[in-house]
């Protein structure tokens, strides 16, 4: 078990910057997921902790030992690859041994952490086979398997799941979690899937391009995005954007929209121009659908998908914008039918020009997730 | 099914109209596959006129007294009694071609192995020297780059030139010389190590480079990681150039031919198999005798391969494989 630090590192291929200076504490025992869409760096940085792939500037350091320089076998961490990248001619136990063998263990201690780790992932009949005659989801297993046999300091997962079918992903997922209950050991976990940080997270990193754009746990980034990348990029189906204009009052402010919004918002920074484009962000489950007659807006349903649980209305408003709306339980509402729809004042988020929130609270200047991630050990990088 | 329905009824009751059938579809198959036949056309001619047909008559040729100006006559197993109990001459070129495989195949594999690991990787210029490196194989074989052999390593060659104005020694006539003669010629077939490199290339390729990364990653350094990893996921390529390779080396020929000038000298040091069947050949006339050479040399090539190929189970892995 052990804590990371990243300080300011960078990563460079040539001339080309692809990861810009990031700073991040993991504490020990955390369970981290990277998330963000594909190039945005979270392999690269999974892979400079590992030591598979040289830093160009920063540090980082294990346990407050700076291992720059360490290669990466004697990181003490152990990765699971999104290949599996199990050896396809070593039998599953080899596959197992293969790393404590190399480190020179006692073959008693090997024996006993491989039966170990076989008897944590259930894999004991799976022994003496090869990997070419596991399913996927068994190969995953043992991937993990030579993870756990050499008791490392900190798990490494580069999309491990993206291979599994759907529900086979979910299974892992639960057992991925319980795994880290029970060991207790620091994981880091990359994925482009929002659903495995949010289930997986104790806390999230939302990279795009090379940066953090914020780290905080899976509902701290759900209600409090920092900025309209992440507010777009965590939750299913994604939040509604709305283009909108703030104008400033007495205490508050308002933000217009051209379908009719108009909702009074609690933030009045008077170092914020009186008149500004914003991005007004409320999510599907906070949008209600209401008497067309008195309701804020109003649309026709292009789309209603029943899913059972819950009901998806896909709205087309007069300004041409589409809004989604989740309606829990089952609603009779047809494509082409007009509709009224309520906001929930309480629960929506305003960005200005910049892509950044705009606090609630009046006069408060950042964003109020930011601010959270002061305490929290990393600090989101602005857009 | 109704095809076959008819078929049926054809064949039962009216064989006429079962011909008829018949004819019909061997037609409809011509017309399917016609152009395809007509295709391999030229290479089953050079097939049965140049290859199975020439073999055919070989195997009847050992079997007769065939000087090529008289008609053969048969001679019954007199042939192989002859090169199994009597021929010393031919105990000498199987040993001198025994000698040449087991050292020309493994130095040339281990030559084509580790410059394929050098070229194996992202370095500007890396395809020119591919090329490069593969040119000796192109050249190789060749009647005038054995020709140039002859002169490099003669006793007045540029070698012994080197080696005086270098190291101050006088060095023997390599190629004249029955000590070193054979050594020439296998150091002459490891310099044509382009087509195993090509093909260890290629296999090097396959190794996904993750594996590689998970073996970093266990503390495995580049040794461990090329015995461990890159050894035995190379080993279907490796018997491939194996085998091959085998075959090759005891079917060389004309390297020794021409520095020895066609004698397997000196002192039959270079006498391989194949030269040796030249001589009984073309030189002594004894079209039999070599015809029965030629089949010899094919069950001991065969004999090889099947080693190969039972050996092969303990030690090569094959991916697809579901055991």
């Amino acid at each position: 078990m052990a804590s990371l630090e990243l300080r300011n590192v960078v990563k460079r291929f040539g001339a080309v910057e692809i990861i810009h200076g990031v700073d991040l504490t993991i504490e020990d025992g955390e369970f981290v997921v990277f998330v963000g869409p594909s190039g945005c760096g979270k392999s690269t940085l999974l892979r400079m902790i590992a030591g598979l792939e040289g830093i160009s500037a920063g540090e980082i350091y294990i346990d407050g030992e700076l291992v720059n320089d360490v290669a990466a076998a004697k990181r003490g961490l152990a990765m699971v690859f999104q290949s599996y990248a199990l050896y396809p001619h070593m039998s599953v136990r080899k596959n197992l041994s293969f790393g404590l063998e190399t480190m020179g263990a006692p073959k008693a201690e090997i024996r006993n952490r491989v039966a170990e780790a076989a008897e944590i992932l259930q894999i004991n009949e799976l022994l003496e086979r090869r990997p070419g005659q596991l399913s996927g989801g068994q190969r995953q297993r043992v991937a993990i398997g030579r993870a756990i046999v050499r008791e490392p300091r900190i798990f490494l997962f580069d999309e491990p799941l993206s291979n599994l079918d759907a529900e086979l992903r979910v299974q892992m997922r639960v057992e991925i979690n319980k795994l880290h209950r029970r060991l207790g050991t620091t994981m880091i976990f990359v994925t482009h899937d929002q659903v495995e940080a949010m289930t997986l997270a104790d806390r999230i990193v939302v990279l795009r391009a090379g940066v953090i754009e914020q780290v905080g746990t899976p509902l701290d980034l759900y209600n409090h995005p920092a900025n309209l990348f992440v507010a777009g990029f965590i939750g299913s189906p994604r939040m509604n954007f709305l283009a909108a204009e703030m104008v400033a009052g007495e205490g508050e402010a308002r933000i217009r929209g051209r379908s009719g919004l108009d909702l009074a918002f609690p933030a009045a920074d008077p170092r914020r121009p009186d008149q500004e484009k914003v991005t007004f962000g409320v999510r599907p489950e906070h949008l209600r659908i209401a008497d067309p007659t008195s309701a804020m807006l109003t649309g026709e349903v292009q789309i209603a998908e029943h899913l059972g649980g819950e009901t998806f209305l896909y709205v087309s408003l007069p300004s041409g914008e589409t809004i989604v709306v989740e309606i829990k339980g089952q609603a009779a509402v047809r494509s082409g039918e007009r509709v009224g729809i309520d906001v929930d004042a309480s629960a929506c988020h305003v960005f200005g020009g910049d892509g950044l929130v705009i606090g609630r609270d009046a006069g408060s200047e950042l964003p109020s997730s930011a601010a959270r991630g002061e305490q929290a050990p990393a600090q989101a990088a602005p857009l | 099914m109704a095809t076959t329905a008819t078929g049926e009824i054809g064949a039962g009751g009216r064989p006429v109209a079962a011909a008829s059938n018949l004819s019909a579809r061997m037609a409809r198959s011509w017309r399917r596959n016609g152009a395809g036949y007509l295709f391999l056309t030229p290479w089953l001619i050079g097939f049965f006129g140049l290859t199975l047909g020439p073999t055919l008559a070989s195997l009847y040729l050992s079997f007769t007294d065939y000087d090529l100006l008289t008609p053969p006559r048969w001679a019954g197993l007199k042939n192989y009694e002859y090169a199994f109990f009597q021929d010393e001459r031919l105990r000498h070129a199987l040993w001198v071609t025994f000698q040449y495989v087991i050292w020309a195949v493994p130095l040339k594999l281990a030559v084509a192995l580790a410059l394929a690991m050098a070229l194996d990787r992202s370095v500007r210029g890396v395809g020119l020297y591919r090329a490069a490196f593969y040119l000796p194989s192109l050249l190789g074989a060749s009647v005038a780059i054995a020709l140039l052999w002859r002169l490099i390593f003669g006793a007045d060659g540029l070698v012994n030139h080197l080696l005086f104005v270098i190291l101050g020694i006088k060095g023997p006539g390599w190629v004249t010389h029955p000590d070193y003669a054979l050594w020439t010629l296998i150091a002459l077939a490891v310099w044509q190590f382009g087509s195993p490199m090509i093909i260890f290339l290629a296999g090097l390729r396959q190794i996904p480079q993750d594996l590689y990364e998970a073996a970093s990653m266990d503390g495995a350094g580049p040794p461990r990681q090329f015995f461990r990893i890159t050894l035995p996921l190379l080993a279907p390529v490796i018997f491939f150039n194996l085998v091959f390779q085998t075959i090759e080396a005891f079917k060389a020929f004309t390297q020794a031919f021409i520095v020895s000038g066609g004698k397997g000298g000196p002192v039959d040091s270079t006498l391989f198999y194949s030269l040796y069947l030249y001589i009984e050949a073309f030189e002594n006339f004894r079209m039999g005798y070599a015809s029965a050479l030629a089949w010899l040399l094919l069950v001991i090539i065969g004999v090889f391969t099947a080693i190969a190929f039972l050996t092969s189970r303990y030690w090569v892995y094959y991916e697809d494989e579901g055991r």
